[in-house]
């Protein structure tokens, strides 16, 4: 099968573009998606190609991106939003889980929400507080809606064009800091599944179950980590709603060790949520505290110093490996 | 008044009749209903007052066309044909209402009818229209959205957002704001810089229709539909209707016991402004011998109403499987 190394960016672009092809009701709304050739340049060249009807410029209005995008979903379209960052997403929020989370349920089944919001998440470049979000768990909070969170390039691929697909409003997120990086892409299409998690990474010591960047970072700690003998099984959940813990308690009944590796903070977090489920799940495979590497519980600042010691990063896994792992 | 009322007919007339009688003895069946604990959902915003602006307003639309309103919807969902029977089932947490029991009486909706719901979040909905308003551009068709809102839904970032938007990508809808003049407890003048809200039209550059009086069915259904016909070619519309709610902000409100100023007002509305005095002294007026077939729509309407309780009342509670129904498309 011929394959090609394609950044996230491009594999994101390309699934667009592949959807956009197959099914006109797609189309892709928000802030400077069109003659801007997007802000992440996931959009670059979509105006060109599709036009001015179905590459949609938008005021700078969050709220009603979110809530345009869930109308014209439930009238029957399937909208692509870009919400430029997450961080804006809070202005988007009721649109988003008032509205697209709930009308299906609420309206018992009337009507669809096949609606994809795409936004770029996560620090980094010091964007300081306001603009280095990273809060993909509290909209996981929320039935009715799916949270999507790929770690690489061929996921972003396969994951959004699922999405488009499904007739379930999905928030997509994208690292900012994974735009750039490259994954081998193959040219025919695939899809990867909604709520399917994928074992990155084999090891019999200890499970670093993680999403998105977190993803990296479990695997650059798991290499540091062999090579004095600590073999890390890596899980990639990719979707935190729905959530697929399966291969989680599978791995911890084999290394009866876990470490949650997140970007997001730590208070009510993506990896307490973890923890919870896996003492229910497998008490009796517990040989170790269940540790947590989340960013420190402050808003992040903006020099580079106290930024980077806020955050985490593959040592700090290591790190609570091996308070773990003796 | 500008309306040639002698092009509408003696049946147009009767059915608005019909409609209006219908939402008012609906609501108060449901007044009555919160009130003996057999509808229990804490809230119940009740159309009385306002019927002749949905009714108007409504009869305006063709069938593909589209509605959306607030939370204050009973009288939206009459008005659009929607049986009263699982209606009030809605209201009763049954199996059998518009959305199974599981929206109640702010969450009425039915997608036959193109009757998109009611929404419980101020000004949510208004997002939406825009949006249903977008795909009927996109694949070119030529239907329009009605979207009412209150005036406590002009306040907000939803309006704001929703209405440039509209204006931005020269969509389908009328937004028709019925001005009560109270937001919940909180008078217009109280909360709008400029209470005359049909001029923020300016504001976002599309077209400023009129302020009309929403007591009139009559004068209603000929703005609206001008306004339809302007939005159907051309693109967005701001209507202003003047109407008064009388049953308060929802059945628990109390501060028209506790205060003198209100209960004049209201008494005044009801005495003077009366949407189904109105078009019935127009009946009246216009047709002879009218009033035993008003009287009969009074008695047919009264049945209709006692049939959707006792409808209501035999039919089943939702399931365990229900409630677990419907949060994703499976």
């Amino acid at each position: 099968m011929a394959e090609k190394n394609v950044p996230m960016r491009e594999a994101l672009r390309a699934a667009l573009i592949e959807e956009m092809e197959r099914d006109e009701t797609v189309f892709v709304m928000g802030e400077e998606v069109g003659s801007w050739q997007g802000t992440h340049r996931v959009t670059r060249g979509l105006l060109e190609m599709f036009g001015e009807r179905r590459v949609k410029d938008t005021p700078i209005s969050e709220l009603v991106i979110a809530g345009a995008a869930v109308g014209a979903a439930m009238a029957g379209l399937r909208p692509v939003a870009e919400i430029m960052t997450i961080n804006f997403a809070f202005l988007s929020i009721d649109a988003i889980i008032n509205h697209a989370a709930k009308v299906h349920y609420m309206f018992n089944g009337q009507f669809r929400v096949p609606l994809v919001i795409r936004a770029a998440s996560g620090w980094g470049n010091q964007a300081t507080a306001t603009h280095s979000h990273t809060p993909e768990p509290i909209f996981a909070h929320f039935p009715g809606l799916y949270v999507a969170c790929p770690s690489n390039a061929y996921d972003a691929k396969g994951m959004l064009k699922t999405a488009i697909r499904d007739d379930n409003p999905v928030l997509f997120t994208e690292s900012i800091a994974l735009y750039s990086k490259p994954s081998l892409i193959p040219e025919e299409e695939y899809l990867v599944p909604v709520g399917k998690s994928d074992v990155k990474r084999q090891g019999e010591h200890v499970t670093l179950v993680s999403y998105a960047r977190g993803v990296e970072w479990s695997l650059e700690a798991a290499a540091m980590l062999a090579k004095e003998g600590i073999e890390a099984e890596v899980v990639d959940l990719r979707w935190l709603r729905p959530l697929d813990l399966e291969p989680v308690f599978e791995s911890f009944k084999k290394t009866n060790r876990c470490v949650v590796v997140e970007e997001s903070l730590p208070h009510f977090s993506f990896g307490s949520e973890i923890a919870a489920q896996l003492q229910e799940a497998a008490f009796d495979y517990m040989d170790a505290p269940i540790k947590r590497v989340s960013a420190m519980d402050v808003p992040l600042p903006y020099a580079k110093e106290i930024e980077l010691m806020a955050l985490p990063n593959a040592q700090k896994v290591v790190d609570a490996v091996k308070e773990i792992v003796y | 008044m500008a309306t040639n009322t002698r092009s509408l007919d003696k049946v147009t007339l009767l059915d608005w009749y019909r409609q209006i009688v219908l939402i008012r003895q609906f609501e108060n069946r449901c007044d009555e209903l919160y009130h003996q604990k057999k509808i229990t959902g804490v809230y119940l915003h009740l159309y009385s007052g306002h019927e002749a602006v949905g009714v108007g307003a409504v009869a305006a639309l063709g069938e593909d066309d589209h509605v959306l309103t607030g939370y204050r919807d009973h009288g939206i969902a009459l008005a659009r044909g929607v049986d009263a029977k699982p209606l009030m089932a809605e209201m009763m947490g049954k199996r059998t209402g518009v959305s199974g029991g599981k929206g109640g009486s702010m969450h009425l909706a039915s997608r036959a009818h193109n009757f998109w719901g009611g929404y419980a979040i101020v000004a949510g909905h208004l997002s939406l229209a825009t949006g249903i308003a977008f795909k009927e551009r996109y694949m070119g068709t030529e239907n329009v959205v009605l979207c009412l809102m209150g005036d406590g839904a002009t306040n907000n970032g939803y309006f704001h957002e929703s209405l440039n938007l509209s204006a931005v990508w020269n969509l389908p809808v009328v937004w028709l704001i019925e001005n009560n003049f109270i937001g919940m407890g909180t008078r217009i003048e109280d909360s709008s810089g400029q209470p005359e809200l049909v001029k923020r039209a300016v504001a976002y550059g599309m077209k400023q229709g009129p302020r009309i009086d929403g007591q009139n069915v009559i004068e209603v259904h000929e703005a609206i539909s001008e306004a339809v016909a302007y939005a159907r070619k051309k693109g967005p519309v701001l209507v202003e209707a003047l109407t008064y709610r009388y049953k308060g902000h929802g059945v628990s409100d109390k501060q028209y016991d506790a205060r003198d100023d209100l209960k004049r007002e209201l008494d005044d509305w009801q005495a003077h402004k009366d949407p189904i005095n109105i078009l019935k002294d127009h009946l009246l007026a216009g047709f002879d011998g009218i009033e035993a077939e008003l009287a009969k729509i009074d008695t047919e309407v009264h049945e209709i109403v006692e049939e959707a309780v006792r409808y209501a009342e035999a039919s089943p509670v939702p399931t365990y499987e229900d409630l677990i129904r419907h949060i994703y498309v499976e």
